[in-house]
């Protein structure tokens, strides 16, 4: 757009800010179109960050808010500077990089070093708010009241009333200063109070805009918890039962007489028996995570065996899908082959099917009784429980799903190597094996290499691959705790960290970072190592 | 025929199919999404940097349930429930917002993912004020601090069946309203097998003679699966003797009285393995629930081990059936499968708490309430009037009230999560006919390793 502009607009404008000298070419706010987009754009981003800095305002981040400023006014910066012409190509980027990759493992690096679970999630304070909260306990002789919400004078300032009948005549009013008969109020037929002399009866929409306060309030009564409201027409007289004293960091249950103490090394309450209360909170364990992988021996010998695995499944997947995607191009590369786009279609069908539902299916076929395989064959093979049945299940499950990609890529590769060169060769003297395997492959090579690499990392982490066949199964007698035959690393974090009712975010956070290093390492070494392999072809 | 049958059970098998696909999809989804919002929640300093990610990209965020539009708000009452509630939640609740002068939101999220969302939406401060949910998921809620107690006034209290009231309390804290219930029950091919069985063991031989009439391929149709199903086998495992979790003198759950490796599981284990792939061959791994429904449907097994879930799918099938209770073995105890209540939370520093408390006490317990629910989604009312009258309408109810008499009510315990996968895992093993001392101990090790007893 801006572009196209340029050459009527632009020169006509007049009271563009930045000169047309500058040396960032036409975008860097020739012409009126580029201006008025850039305006345009900036203004958009200024907003979001008004909208960014709100919630930060709210929550009193200061330093959050300068953050977002800094960015902004960094932005702003780089487009209006005439100076920054690589910076103003870079720095959308970089932002990006830092949002989506970046600052995402930073995050999983610090939770990996925190106990974060279920149990575990907020705040000391947070988690003896619960306890106390679920402490209230309603006994046998505690009086239950219909209750109307009133206050004393304004409905939405006025100090709460709680007008409470009995059910047998008796009418109270209840303050913060402690319960009082009341006179001469009218009660319905439920009991409800409705109206009385004194107080405003708040309607239930007033109610609601004080919940806040309703929830702390509570008439003193000379036992235990007072009496507090349930809903917008009962109350009842409850009874606390544990309660944190501060002078010595613990909860005591006043029934029992136990008393809990708080260990902030755990994030839980913890008695002498080393019984907890279920409402822990968020503590930092350092490298207890990883160390509890790398040298707790059951996780160890689990985590390492995976790993071999894990090394195995994406080898040998990306060799399969390697070479059969390779031999189906060569064939189809073949100038006397007929009918060659129908073959190509048929070959990209199982690519452009939705892999989750043929994961599934692949199953299905799998199945040892009722499956296609076993039975079309005629076979008694146990697919999903057999070890190396499954593994190879999986294996073959994937390639099928993966070699199009890799026809694909070759195809597209072949075409570019010109045609003569093969000739050349043959003229030499080459039979075909020799021509493909010291003219084509090596040419071959320079643009699948990459691709590789990334099937490579792709089916490291092919969770969809083993957790749609096989759930990571079959399990050995030791049980799901030590990782089943067909288990990546990723299924394996996933079943430990998110199994059932549990979420272990912090060891799950520890395991994604292995991955995370494993991945980089492998990768870094691979891609240098071609570099090396490169220069000596040369 | 081989093909014929794999493809008529895809036929048949298609709305249960896509509801397991979207099953799995949703846990694909929730597991990323977990790790979305794990990122995602944290201080607000995250939230901040996320900010800035957002003003890069110049877009929100997927309004799953990170979006700060849902959530609660003063004045408008929000709900979370499953689709299939959905709509007769906002109906009936449309009256509760008129009389109280407020807004009510219903919004869908699908009840596999709610616990995991709700968690996660209440530590990060957008949680909704109401949301419905299953018995068994107190024990994590209550951990999280993620629900606020309930006081019942007795009266309400007293509609209500007692059982459903204790499986929703914890602690001694009633943590939701109950509704409704349901449990796994038999259903059998009338024209097939008649008579109910009195018995597991006259169950498999009606269904042993018809599978050598070859008038069926199946003996029964229960979902073992790869990795196990001890809901399912709860039922045959408690008839045997085996159990989970011991009790308590309040007849609370106790976590220090694990049971799997128990002698008495064992021995019922061990019982249930005579009907395995190394015996009978009437529970198998390769029954799972992506076929046991089509299995049934299409005639090849007389009897189905199903629940209130697959009665729809019944009534429009051309199978003539009947709900009867799941047979325990002969000469010992019933079977006991387990009963899930279903039931409303109100959520820890909701802004509307009055109201959602006043909704939940009030209104949840309200029979009319519960009718427009059941019209929606057919279950089990716990609430008195409700049940007579739903009872009434439907027979079918009355029939699956009464096969949850021997019933017990799942463990509602934190450590319950727990035991699913290893256990599970041990009881397909020992279908597939490996030794149950050395399955069992080992999953029973398992799981008293991750509840730290």
């Amino acid at each position: 757009m801006a572009a196209d502009r340029s050459g009527t607009a632009g020169a006509s404008s007049k009271g563009a800010p930045a000169g047309r000298k500058s040396p960032g070419g036409p975008q860097a706010g020739g012409s009126l179109g580029g201006q008025i987009t850039k305006i345009l754009l900036l203004g958009l981003f200024t907003a979001l960050g008004v909208w960014a800095v709100l919630p930060l305002y709210l929550a009193g981040l200061w330093w959050g808010i300068g953050l977002v400023v800094a960015v902004v006014a960094f932005v702003y910066w780089v487009y209006f500077s005439k100076r920054t012409v690589p910076a103003k190509y870079l720095v959308p980027g970089v932002l990006f990089l830092m949002a989506f990759q970046i600052f995402p493992v930073l995050y999983t690096m610090s939770t990996s070093l925190t106990n974060m679970s279920d149990g575990h999630r907020g705040s000391k304070d947070q988690a003896i708010a619960s306890i106390e909260a679920f402490s209230v306990t309603r006994d046998a002789d505690s009086r239950e009241f219909v209750l109307t919400v009133a206050a004393n004078g304004d409905p939405e300032t006025g100090e709460l009333v709680f007008l409470l009948s009995d059910g047998e005549g008796g009418t109270y009013a209840g303050t913060e200063e402690g319960l009082t008969d009341l006179v001469g109020a009218q009660v319905d037929d439920s009991g409800k109070i409705t109206d009385t002399i004194g107080y405003t009866v708040l309607t239930p929409a007033q109610v609601n805009s004080r919940s806040d306060e309703l929830q702390e309030f509570a008439v003193p009564t000379d036992k235990g918890a007072g009496i507090r409201s349930s809903g917008l027409s009962s109350a009842f007289e409850g009874n606390a039962v544990r309660v944190y004293d501060e002078s010595c960091d613990c909860i005591e249950d006043t029934e029992t007489g136990v008393v809990y103490h708080a260990d902030d090394e755990r994030g839980a309450f913890y008695d002498e028996d080393g019984q907890r209360l279920p409402q822990g909170w968020q503590v930092g364990v350092g490298l207890d995570n990883f160390l509890r992988f790398l040298f707790d021996p059951t996780f160890a010998s689990s985590f390492f065996g995976t790993l071999v695995w894990n090394i195995v499944f994406a080898v040998t997947v990306t060799f399969l899908v390697f070479v059969v995607g390779l031999a189906v191009a060569l064939t189809l590369h073949v100038p006397k082959m007929r009918g060659k786009v129908v073959y190509r279609i048929l070959v990209v069908l199982p690519y452009a099917m939705s892999s989750l539902a043929m994961y599934l299916l692949w199953r299905d076929m799998f199945n040892a009784d009722f499956g296609l395989f076993n039975r079309m064959l005629g076979l008694q093979v146990d697919w999903l429980g057999d070890v190396w049945a499954a593994r190879f299940a999986v294996i073959l499950a994937n390639v099928w799903l993966g070699y199009p990609y890799m026809f694909l890529v070759a195809t597209g590769a072949l075409q570019a190597i010109p045609r003569e060169l093969g000739q050349a060769a043959q003229l030499d003297g080459a039979g075909p094996w020799q021509a493909f395997r010291h003219v084509t492959l090596p040419l071959l090579m320079v643009a699948m290499t990459p691709i590789l690499i990334s099937t490579f990392a792709f089916n490291f982490n092919n969770f969809n691959a083993v957790w749609l066949i096989t759930r990571g199964g079959p399990f050995g007698s030791e049980g799901t705790t030590a990782g089943g035959a067909t288990d990546l690393l990723i299924t394996y974090t996933y079943r430990l960290a998110f199994s059932e009712a549990t979420a272990q975010y912090g060891y799950a956070a520890a395991l994604s970072v292995m991955i995370f290093l494993i991945v980089s390492v492998m990768s870094v070494v691979t891609l240098s190592r071609t570099k090396a392999l490169q220069e000596v072809e040369r | 025929m081989s093909c014929k049958l794999l493809l008529t059970s895809h036929h048949q098998a298609c709305p249960q199919r896509t509801r397991n696909l979207q099953n799995r999809m949703h846990a694909l989804r929730q597991s990323s999404r977990k790790e979305d919002t794990m990122r995602s929640r944290s201080a607000s300093a995250v939230a901040g940097i996320a900010a800035i990610a957002l003003m890069a990209t110049a877009c929100g965020g997927d309004g799953d349930t990170g979006g700060g539009e849902e959530g609660s708000a003063e004045g408008t009452l929000v709900i979370w429930s499953d689709p299939e509630r959905a709509d007769a939640i906002q109906s009936a609740a449309a009256e509760f917002a008129e009389a109280n002068g407020i807004e009510v939101d219903v919004q869908n999220v699908s009840f596999d993912d709610i616990q995991g969302d709700i968690v996660n939406a209440h530590q990060a401060g957008n949680a909704p004020d109401v949301f419905i949910g299953a018995h068994d998921w107190t024990g994590n809620l209550l951990r999280n601090g993620t629900v606020q107690p309930i006081e019942l006034p007795t009266d309400r209290a007293e509609s209500l069946d007692e059982t459903a009231v204790e499986a929703m309390t914890l602690e001694g804290q009633l943590l939701g309203v109950p509704y409704a219930q349901e449990n796994i029950f038999l259903m059998r091919n009338t024209e097939l097998a008649p008579d109910a069985p009195e018995t597991f063991e006259e169950l498999v031989e009606v269904g042993t003679d018809l599978k050598d009439d070859g008038e069926t391929s199946e003996v029964l149709a229960m979902a073992v699966g790869q990795e196990g199903d001890p809901f399912r086998m709860n039922a045959l495992m408690t008839s045997a003797g085996g159990y989970l979790f011991g009790q308590d003198d309040n007849g609370d759950w106790d976590p220090e009285d694990l049971g799997i490796g128990s002698d008495e599981t064992i021995e019922a284990m061990e019982k249930i393995a005579e009907y395995g792939e190394e015996g009978e061959g009437v529970l198998r791994r390769s029954i799972d629930l992506e076929n046991e429904a089509s299995l049934f449907f299409d005639g090849e097994a007389p009897f189905f081990v199903a629940g209130p879930w697959n009665v729809g799918d019944a009534n429009t099938s051309d199978i003539e059936y009947e709900i009867s209770a799941i047979p325990g073995f002969d000469g010992l105890d019933p079977a006991s499968p387990y009963i899930g209540y279903q039931g409303f939370f109100v959520t820890e520093g909701s802004a509307n708490s009055a109201l959602a408390e006043e909704f939940v006490v009030n209104y949840v317990t309200d029979s009319d309430f519960i009718q427009t629910l059941y019209d929606a989604d057919p279950r089990t009312p716990v609430q008195a009037e409700a049940l007579e009258a739903v009872s009434e309408a439907d027979p079918n109810i009355a029939l699956m009230a009464e096969t949850g008499e021997n019933g017990m009510p799942m463990p509602n315990i934190p450590e319950m999560g727990e035991t699913w996968e290893p256990l599970g895992v041990a009881q397909a093993q020992i279908i597939s006919g490996a030794d149950a001392r050395e399955a069992l101990e080992t999953a029973h090790e398992a799981v008293a390793e991750r509840i730290g007893r």
